[in-house]
């Protein structure tokens, strides 16, 4: 073996990342700067950065999360409550402004730095990963996933109805379905304004950043000592104990980190659509999101990317654009869009029993659900606090 | 938080050695059933003993409640002078004390050398900024902490060659010798065998013996065994507990124990 392609064996994720982002860097060179496909694409990179933080909890830790909208709902609200005049009345109505850029610092509102917001986002979402995870630390499998489901479900109720919840003069919570908007642009020191009206690549490279950022995370943490004891209390939790992995502290971590990229992404997708409405955070989106990453294969990390785009863009172009007319053909009337969440779970199914392990399968998940090992079971009481 | 207590009395340790660990009327009950009652036991330091007794006698779950996977409903566990009867099972481990399982219980998609290194977990400090960043001190960190899994993988004689396959692909034998690597790379002062010789022939089973007492001798470990293979019990235990019906009915050395009418009956039958 020559030098090179040993380097390239040891590093092969590296390289492969490199020509990926690299490659993704010069695509929207190609189109107009206001080009459905460079739109297109800065969509599917936010829900990358989403599927890929769900992958951590899921893919990696093992416990079902049906409730990961939640993240991108609390994430996307920091950027609506710090963004924006959603709070016009905050300090007398001058507002209050931290590094915001030109283009803000008269308006009402709170207006802080994107980069802020993100770091903020981080944090709260964060917490938040930690208060769901708590609950559901005696639990296993199934009902991981049923309270879950409840947390994305309460999170969806609050935004909606957070047009109703007010606390000290008046300020609410929420504008429900009525949106908060606008929200400010990003807008990054030593850098022109981002300005989606005129073009949209920056916004693209910026998204592209926040994948690289995500990709390092996944590939660095699957291959350490975190990583390790997260797949233990996957295959085995009373062994994983017994090893000395602390249960509780490590589930954690795994919710938090997952939900992390969750809040990342929603504070940008909030940033970047220039509103923040309560029914972009259905139930429905969790499962579009677990359906990226089971598609691609759980835990494989390029699996997981490939799945994110596949359905964005099956979502977002494929079938609004190119197969919008087939009902028409068939001589019925009405929307392919209407049945969007019926063709993914059409394709999770046709997987499902095709290639449960995914397209581009993890090793060890494969032989999990190939040979029926791992996710052993038992009644030990471990997991106590 | 454990709070350190009192040393043992010396009567339960033996003569010279004082007990590393020492159980004092422990029961456990799960409803109405009572799978160990009022058992008191002491295992002398740097010694081999042996908890023996019929299928249900409660040996696994006396295990389980040394190991903190089951807390004792009465009584109370010390170990090196800490009362660790509530504590959690990981914290257990970094105290000192590393198992493996009568069923064994390897992380079956990862490979030996990985699943050595998790059993390193509790002596490793990298955390998730560190494994995300990766400065020199966790990269050295991870350097060490595999090269010491190849280390103890070859200690426990697992061929070079197969110390990247995967657990699931093991023969039997590996996966036990694994096992045992896994429950070494913690460093602990007090080792517990779940019967390490289940399934292995005669000649398997004599070369364990053997390596439990390099154990003893070379690596200074206590060694707590449930075994039901008398010829192994007999050859290396230092002192035997016998466990019926979840009671202690005899403790002694090995000729001690033979000798017991009341182990031959709980073992037998009654005669005549």
């Amino acid at each position: 073996m020559t030098n090179a392609t040993a380097i390239f064996g040891r590093n092969k994720n590296l390289v492969m990342a490199v020509l990926c982002l690299g490659g993704a860097g010069l695509l929207p060179l190609f189109f107009d700067p206001l080009s459905n496909v460079t739109d297109n694409f800065i969509t599917a990179g936010a829900y990358v950065v989403m599927a890929l933080g769900l992958n951590i909890v899921v893919g990696f830790a093992g416990l079902l999360d049906l409730g990961y909208v939640a993240f991108y709902a609390i994430g996307a609200y920091t950027v609506g409550w710090f963004a924006s005049d959603h709070f016009a009345a905050v300090n007398g109505g001058k507002g209050i402004h931290i590094a915001s850029g030109a283009l803000t610092s008269h308006l009402a509102g709170i207006h802080l730095n994107f980069l802020l917001i993100l770091l903020v986002a981080v944090i709260i979402v964060g917490i938040a990963g930690m208060l769901i995870g708590l609950p559901t630390l005696r639990l296993r499998g199934d009902y991981i996933a049923i309270v879950t489901l409840a947390f994305g479900e309460i999170v969806y109720r609050f935004a909606v109805n957070g047009d109703q919840i007010t606390f000290a003069d008046g300020y609410k919570l929420t504008n429900g379905r009525q949106a908060i908007s606008p929200i400010d642009s990003i807008d990054l020191p030593g850098l022109p304004p981002f300005d989606s009206a005129v073009d949209l690549r920056p916004y693209f490279w910026f998204v592209l950043a926040l994948v690289a950022l995500v990709l390092l995370v996944n590939f660095r943490l699957r291959d350490s000592r975190l990583g390790r004891a997260w797949i233990a209390i996957r295959e085995d939790e009373v062994a994983a104990a017994s090893m000395g992995v602390p249960l509780v502290k490590t589930k954690l971590l795994a919710y938090a980190t997952g939900a992390a990229f969750g809040g990342m992404a929603g504070a940008f997708l909030g940033s970047y659509q220039f509103t923040v409405q309560a029914d972009q955070f259905k139930f429905g989106f969790s499962i579009f999101l677990l359906a990226m990453i089971i598609l691609g294969g759980l835990g494989s990390i390029w699996g997981v990317v490939f799945g994110a785009l596949l359905l964005s863009f099956i979502n977002t172009y494929f079938i609004p654009n190119v197969f919008n007319s087939l009902p028409h053909k068939l001589g019925l009337d009405f929307d392919l869009t209407v049945l969007s969440f019926g063709i993914f779970g059409f394709l999770i199914l046709i997987v499902m029993v095709l290639r449960p392990q995914g397209l581009f399968p993890e090793r060890r998940r494969a032989l999990e659900l190939t040979e029926g090992i791992g996710a052993g079971d038992s009644t030990f009481e471990v997991s106590q606090p | 938080m454990t709070v350190p207590v009192a040393a043992p009395p010396a009567s339960i340790g033996d003569g010279n050695r004082p007990a590393l660990l020492a159980t004092e009327a422990v029961s456990k009950t799960f409803g109405g059933l009572v799978a160990v009652n009022d058992v008191s036991f002491s295992i002398p330091q740097h010694s081999i003993v042996s908890i023996i007794g019929p299928n249900g006698a409660g040996k696994t779950t006396f295990f389980n409640m040394l190991t903190g996977l089951y807390k004792p409903s009465v009584g109370r566990i010390v170990f090196d002078g800490r009362d660790i009867s509530r504590t959690r099972p990981d914290r257990i481990t970094t105290l000192g004390i590393a198992r493996t399982f009568q069923n064994i219980r390897l992380f079956a998609t990862m490979s030996a050398v990985e699943n050595v290194m998790v059993g390193q977990h509790a002596r490793m400090r990298a955390g998730l900024i560190g494994s995300v960043v990766r400065p020199p001190r966790v990269r050295r960190e991870e350097r060490a902490v595999r090269a010491k899994a190849h280390e103890m993988l070859s200690y426990v004689g697992l061929a070079e060659r197969v110390h990247d396959e995967l657990a699931v692909n093991l023969s039997y034998g590996d996966q036990r010798r694994v096992e045992i690597a896994r429950a070494l790379a913690s460093d602990p002062r007090l080792l517990l065998l779940d019967e390490p010789t289940a399934g292995m022939n005669p000649q398997e089973s004599d070369r364990l013996t053997a390596f439990m007492r390099r154990l003893r001798d070379e690596r200074e470990l206590t060694i707590l065994l449930i075994e039901h293979d008398m010829k192994v019990v007999m050859g290396v235990s230092e002192r035997i507990t016998v466990l019926d019906h979840g009671e202690k009915i005899a403790e002694g050395d090995p000729a001690d124990v033979r000798a017991n009418p009341v182990v031959v009956e709980a073992y037998l039958g009654k005669q005549g």
